[in-house]
């Protein structure tokens, strides 16, 4: 029997606010224990929440984005618990009456374009977070560090619509890529910006029933997502085809094994007795400011391609990539306004530049080349100043310096010679030298034209325009021929 | 007369015309305290090194001139619900007995800002849960008027200190009565706002929809100056009301003409002391004769009102309260793993009372009952306050007896819940509708002090007031001090 999976996943993206979603606190990465804190996110006795507008505004943003139905009068809702890291007892969540719901999202797969439903994208406030007593040097003891609690987070739910683990890897993909087109979250994995639950079951091939759901909790990284709802799958299957049924329960991931493992607490079964949160009163989303979020909504990846191939004149393919992250597109764009030279600007960014920046594990954002000098360079090689050959040494130089070509370019004395008469001469010299040589390609061997080109190279230091030099030296060749 | 019997209006003169100053009041106040707080022990904490400090800081401010308000240098006392920035607030449970805040309540600010001295936080139900303040973690108040019996709750601490003489004035707090039922139980007067027209911020949360803070003094016009303090909008508290404030002083001396009141008869019937609700009809008749419309209205939600209470009331306490575990502040006990921590400090912790709303409240929110319960008490609320929606076409303001009960003797009432739940009949529909409410004394039975109480349409404090103050003019019963002896 042939089983097919059966995906939903939860994201829990950090949005990119200066301040907390319920207090004043700033948001940092890495701040030392408890120092960005404050009487409310700490959860004390008569605090109360005071929503951020920044964060409701990117979560509708980010909700509109996702082509969901939005929730005109929205409301908080309090999501019960104990846990240490959860300063008061409860969570503040969306639940009934979320910002979004009914969405979806496009996503490439081998068989074509397919839509994931989006289930709803609400806002919530994150915990803190406990460290063990190992890490902060006391094993007896456990602490909790308070600095994430209330850092606004959007949460967003799609439908068990994924079938696949590469429709799974697309679907993040794309979800991250609208996130960072949208300029709601920084996405950057390694700082938790994107965190993910997956439910999984199997079915039969051809069937619509559901099978038993596991959860799978705490995945930090696409890798993680990927291998452990793989795991999950080949473990559901095997167990079904050994004739056992799947427990309903909560797993977690481990990397080491590459196996999931149930968790070990009685987390699994909570009641978390959500009601509307009296201490915040009802959102309400005007049709105007929708139709003001709508009209700002910054381009997507995908309308961006389709421009870049229509207004540069670039492949599908280059402009693809060009539109990989917000940063890269950027980087192009600011290139070709310096400099209108899009095939250019793209062909050295997606070979040269990009091979440098693997070379030291630096991205668009950190790239020590800035569009301008990129633009500058480009266009040297387009008047001839300097030859591509020479270009691909200046650009790693300004890679290592940060400086702009022009500055290296006569500081090394890379300047090419394009001097017709100059150049003619150097030629003229050459043949003179080498009548065997010109003897042998009268007779046929047409090769020794590299010869000659590399002689007047050699004799101008390399500065001489190679198809100058080429031209000349054939010229002069053919007149030989002729007055011979 | 001795300082510590002058009104906050009284003393205000004097500080002004600079015949007494505030150390001196300041220091009758404390010999007050240091007399009689030993019989009806009012407070949790007395304040006296920081009360002196304040005094003479108002002392330096009415000399100079500099920012003098109608507050200035006067004696008062803060119920313990409500954080004052490095004084101990115990919100009457074991479970933050030693808890210090970090940051003052919005409405401590704002007395402090208009340059009020603090004497003392004041005792109350733990976790303003009761009507007597017996149920406080620490000890119960005597009602100063016969100090074998309930001064009221939660908010009793306070009653009982402003009655007594212990201070000037008094903040409280009100979910379902709690400022008026112990002002009634007293003989004083005390209001509780229209929800939202004082910040919560600051205030230890008992139940969030229904909870305000609200003023005790011994007169109307004194209630009308410590509304002005602390009213008004904060951006601390989403649910404050962004509405500006009036100037309640102002607006108590204007004249009261073509004034028609209602008398909600459920408020009259069974459960009442007929012997009060004569009083209050009596009260009527009198105000009938100076050209008040008296009518009888109906609410016939009043019957419901307390089981939604009771359903609404625990459900937001169960999550408010669910911060104390041990983890960051306040009490604790140690145990092997954090489940254990958990159960051991919130059950050592929390009073019986406390612990009986916690579970009712998790109960009511569990899935599959919330439907049933939480979200039917929720539409008993809208129909409440439609109730008083058609109320108010008809008539200005509501009058009814404060408390159905006079204030019943110590330990009566603490092993039967139902009969003490009682006492708040009259009092908890306002909380449910949002409304405003006023209790001041009318009357005496057997020597105790008879509350009657005003409610009126949201943000209708400046008529309320004005209404109380004529009425207190009316029944003459103008702050009135419970006679204790002095040894
Ligand atoms: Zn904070």
């Amino acid at each position: 029997m042939v089983f097919q999976p059966v995906i939903g996943l939860e994201v829990h993206a950090e949005l990119k606010t200066k301040s907390k979603v319920f207090c004043p606190c700033p948001v940092v990465w890495k701040a030392p224990p408890n120092t960005v804190t404050c009487p409310i996110c700490m959860g004390f006795p008569g605090v109360l929440p005071v929503l951020n507008r920044k964060a409701l505004e990117l979560t509708l943003r980010t909700a509109i984005a996702l082509n969901c139905h939005i929730h005109h009068q929205t409301i908080f809702e309090r999501k019960n618990y104990y846990y240490p890291d959860l300063p008061k007892g409860y969570q503040i969540s969306q639940k009934r009456i979320p910002i979004g719901f009914q969405g979806w999202l496009e996503i490439a797969t081998a068989s074509g374009r397919k839509k994931i439903r989006i289930h709803d994208v609400h806002l919530e406030e994150d915990t803190g977070k406990s460290v063990h007593g190992e890490e902060a040097g006391d094993p007896s003891a456990s602490f909790i560090d308070y600095n994430r609690s209330g850092v606004p987070l959007c949460e967003i739910i799609s439908e068990p619509d994924i079938h696949s683990v590469e429709e799974l890897e697309q679907f993040m993909i794309k979800l991250r890529q609208l996130l960072l087109f949208l300029d709601v979250s920084e996405c950057r994995m390694e700082r938790g910006h994107l965190r993910f639950e997956a439910s999984v079951s199997v079915r039969p091939q051809g069937t619509n029933t559901l099978g038993t759901r596991v959860e799978i909790k705490n995945l930090n990284s696409f890798r993680a997502v990927s291998g452990a709802v793989q795991a999950e799958i080949e473990r559901q299957i095997a167990l079904l085809k050994e004739g056992r049924s799947v427990q309903q329960q909560t797993m977690l991931w481990n990397e080491a094994s590459k196996r999931t493992e149930p968790m070990r607490t009685k987390e699994t079964a909570h009641d978390y007795r959500y009601f509307p949160e009296p201490d915040l009163v009802p959102v309400l989303i005007s049709d105007e400011w929708l139709a003001q979020i709508r009209q700002t909504l910054p381009e997507t990846a995908d309308e961006k391609t389709l421009r870049f191939v229509r207004v540069y004149g670039l492949s599908e393919k280059e402009a693809e990539l060009l539109t990989a992250t917000p940063a890269v597109a950027h980087f192009f764009e600011s290139a070709v306004r310096h400099f209108h030279d899009p095939k250019g600007i793209g062909n050295w960014m997606l070979g040269d530049l990009q091979g440098l920046l693997n070379e030291s594990q630096k991205d668009w954002e950190t790239c020590p080349v800035s569009p301008e000098s990129l633009a500058q360079l480009v266009q040297l090689i387009d008047d001839q100043t300097i030859s591509v050959r020479m270009a691909k040494e200046v650009l790693r130089e300004m890679f290592a310096t940060g400086r702009a070509p022009k500055t290296i370019v006569s500081e090394k004395g890379l300047v090419q010679i394009a001097d017709q008469d100059y150049v003619r001469k150097v030629v003229i010299q050459v043949i003179n030298n080498h009548p065997h040589a010109v003897a042998d390609y009268l007779s046929g061997k047409d090769k020794l034209i590299g010869f000659f080109v590399g002689q007047v190279m050699k004799a101008t230091g390399g500065k001489a325009n190679p198809q100058l030099a080429n031209r000349l030296v054939r010229e002069a060749l053919e007149s030989r021929r002729t007055s011979s | 007369m001795k300082l510590w019997q002058l009104t906050v209006q009284e003393a205000h003169r004097l500080l002004l015309k600079r015949d007494i100053s505030s150390r001196e009041l300041t220091e009758s106040v404390l010999d007050r305290i240091a007399q009689v707080e030993d019989r009806v022990k009012a407070f949790i904490t007395v304040t006296e090194s920081v009360a002196r400090q304040m005094a003479e800081e108002a002392d330096r401010r009415l000399r100079q001139g500099e920012h003098v308000t109608p507050l200035t240098g006067i004696p008062i006392a803060i119920k313990d619900v409500l954080c004052t920035k490095g004084i101990r607030t115990t919100c009457g449970s074991r479970i933050l007995e030693n808890f210090v805040p970090p940051y003052d309540a919005t409405c401590v600010k704002r007395l402090k800002e208009w340059g009020a001295v603090f004497v003392g936080k004041t005792n109350m139900d733990e976790f303003a849960m009761g009507s007597s303040t017996e149920f406080s973690a620490f000890f119960p108040t005597a009602n100063p008027w016969d100090l074998k019996r309930v001064p009221g709750g939660s908010s009793g601490g306070s009653a009982a200190a402003v009655a007594a003489g212990e201070c000037c004035a008094a903040l409280g707090t009100d979910t379902g009565g709690s400022v008026r039922q112990p002002a009634s139980f007293c003989g004083i007067v005390g209001l509780k706002p229209t929800y939202g027209r004082v910040s919560r911020f600051g205030l230890i949360a008992f139940a969030s929809s229904l909870d305000q803070v609200g003023p005790m003094t011994r007169t109307v016009a004194d209630c009308a100056v410590l509304l002005q303090a602390i009213a008004g909008h904060d951006p601390w508290d989403s649910t404050s009301i962004p509405e500006p404030v009036p100037d309640y002083l102002q607006e108590l001396n204007k004249e009261v003409n073509g004034l028609t009141i209602g008398l909600p008869k459920e408020y009259f019937g069974e459960g009442v002391d007929q012997r009060i609700a004569q009083m209050i009809y009596g009260v009527a008749k009198k105000l009938e004769t100076l050209g008040v419309r008296i009518e009888e209205v109906s609410l016939p939600t009043t019957e419901y009102a307390l089981s939604a209470y009771y359903i609404i009331a625990p459900a937001e306490a169960s999550s408010n309260l669910a911060r104390y575990d041990g983890v960051q502040y306040g009490y604790r006990v140690p145990a092997d793993d954090i489940v254990e921590m958990y159960c051991k400090t919130r059950k050592e912790g929390f009073g019986r009372e406390v612990k009986h709303r916690i579970m009712l409240g998790t109960y009511t929110l569990s899935s599959g009952y919330y439907e049933a319960y939480y979200l039917r008490a929720a539409k008993v609320r809208s129909l409440i306050r439609r109730d008083f929606e058609k109320a108010f076409q008809t008539c200005q303001l509501l009058m009814s007896p404060t408390s159905p009960i006079l204030p019943f003797p110590m330990g009566e009432r603490t092993t039967d819940p139902l009969l003490m739940k009682m006492c708040d009949i009259c009092t908890i529909p306002a909380n449910m509708a949002g409304l405003p409410a006023i209790s001041l004394p009318c009357g005496f039975i057997d020597g105790l002090p008879v509350g009657l109480q005003l409610t009126g349409p949201p943000l209708s404090e400046p008529l309320l007031l004005r209404g109380a103050n004529w009425i207190e003019k009316q029944v003459g019963l103008f702050n009135c001090l419970a006679p204790l002896s002095v040894p």
